[in-house]
């Protein structure tokens, strides 16, 4: 039990990721995430509007379990899995994140000046996420793929596109975390 | 019922991710300033040994649960739509720690924020949907 509790190390996580993609391949379907953005969009009538999403997204039941899975192991992670959201960071990363104004940096998962329920009911809050939601959708479904089916699926079956995506993904996350989270808390 | 293993992959693989760390906004925010080595033995290890289980379908090694072989879909080619499209998605990522499957996993952690995300992925699939036939490729 003391090993669930504790965190896991890069060399459980990622094994452990790659056993997943097998079993979802296994089951008969490619493994990916960001499909279902869409899935959901036609859900909600974006058929109507556009021919795009004329689809039928029966088929795709798959993946929505797989996203109720998601959500349920996200819920048994927070609450029973977790005791201690503690982060062993890099001390720079943590002085360079206080320099910028976060409080208490590596304490938890996810950092109050972005995800507190005060920020988030806040202007600039709201448009942070909001904004971030929308890069990620647009971007994902744009360059054909996210973490899971293009990094993940795509690096590993030596697909040229995911490499030239997964290129893009590092030009973008550098431009945020280097520019773009300076100039929005600095 | 066919569909109910997809749902338990689903838990196992939050399970995977929350205890791994690789849902957390300063595991991301360290590995794009290169400040830590923990996000690229995750997703690093994951990419080495899914090869392995690539050469394997490949091969007729593993076939899938009906009998088949296991092929990967071929990702759709186009430059300017995976460089662009990476980016975009890249900045989104940087900023909110946050990438496709996390985002769902987050609502169990924090489910006003990781709703607003999820929010504005659905919106930023529609106008990529509205607008695909429009976009360079």
């Amino acid at each position: 039990m003391d090993f669930i509790l504790q965190p896991w190390a890069w060399y459980v996580g990622g094994p452990l990721i790659a056993i997943s993609l097998l079993l979802y391949f296994y089951f008969g379907k490619n493994f990916g995430a960001s499909t279902n953005f869409e899935t959901i969009c036609t859900i909600f009538g974006a058929d109507k509007v556009s021919d795009y999403f004329k689809k039928d997204w029966k088929d795709q039941k798959f993946a929505l379990f797989f996203v109720i899975g998601l959500i349920i192991g996200g819920f048994i992670a927070a609450n029973y899995l977790i005791p201690n959201q503690a982060i062993d960071l890099n001390p720079k990363t943590v002085q360079e994140l206080t320099d910028l104004g976060f409080a208490n940096v590596g304490n938890q998962y996810f950092p109050d000046e972005i995800f507190s329920d005060e920020v988030v009911f806040s202007l600039k809050g709201f448009l942070i996420l909001l904004v971030s939601g929308l890069l990620i959708g647009f971007g994902t479904r744009y360059a054909g793929g996210c973490t899971s089916g293009h990094a993940i699926t795509g690096l590993s079956s030596l697909q040229l596109p995911s490499l030239l995506a997964v290129i893009g993904f590092f030009i973008g996350g550098i431009i945020a975390t280097w520019v773009i989270i300076p100039i929005l808390f600095g | 019922m066919k569909n109910i293993k997809f749902l338990i992959l689903g838990i196992f693989f939050a399970i995977v991710l929350s205890k791994s760390q690789a849902i957390s906004w300063y595991r991301f925010y360290e590995m794009f300033k290169f400040q830590s080595f923990h996000m690229y033995g995750i997703i690093g290890g994951a990419v080495v040994i899914s090869m392995i289980f690539m050469q394997l379908f490949k091969h007729g090694k593993i076939k899938d649960i009906n009998g088949n072989k296991i092929v990967p879909k071929p990702k759709k080619e186009g430059f300017v739509s995976t460089i662009l499209g990476g980016t975009l998605f890249g900045l989104g990522w940087g900023i909110s720690g946050a990438c496709a499957a996390p985002i769902f996993v987050i609502l169990g952690f924090k489910l006003i924020p990781a709703l607003i995300l999820l929010a504005g992925a659905l919106l930023g699939a529609f106008i990529y949907g509205v607008l695909s036939k429009k976009l360079p490729n």
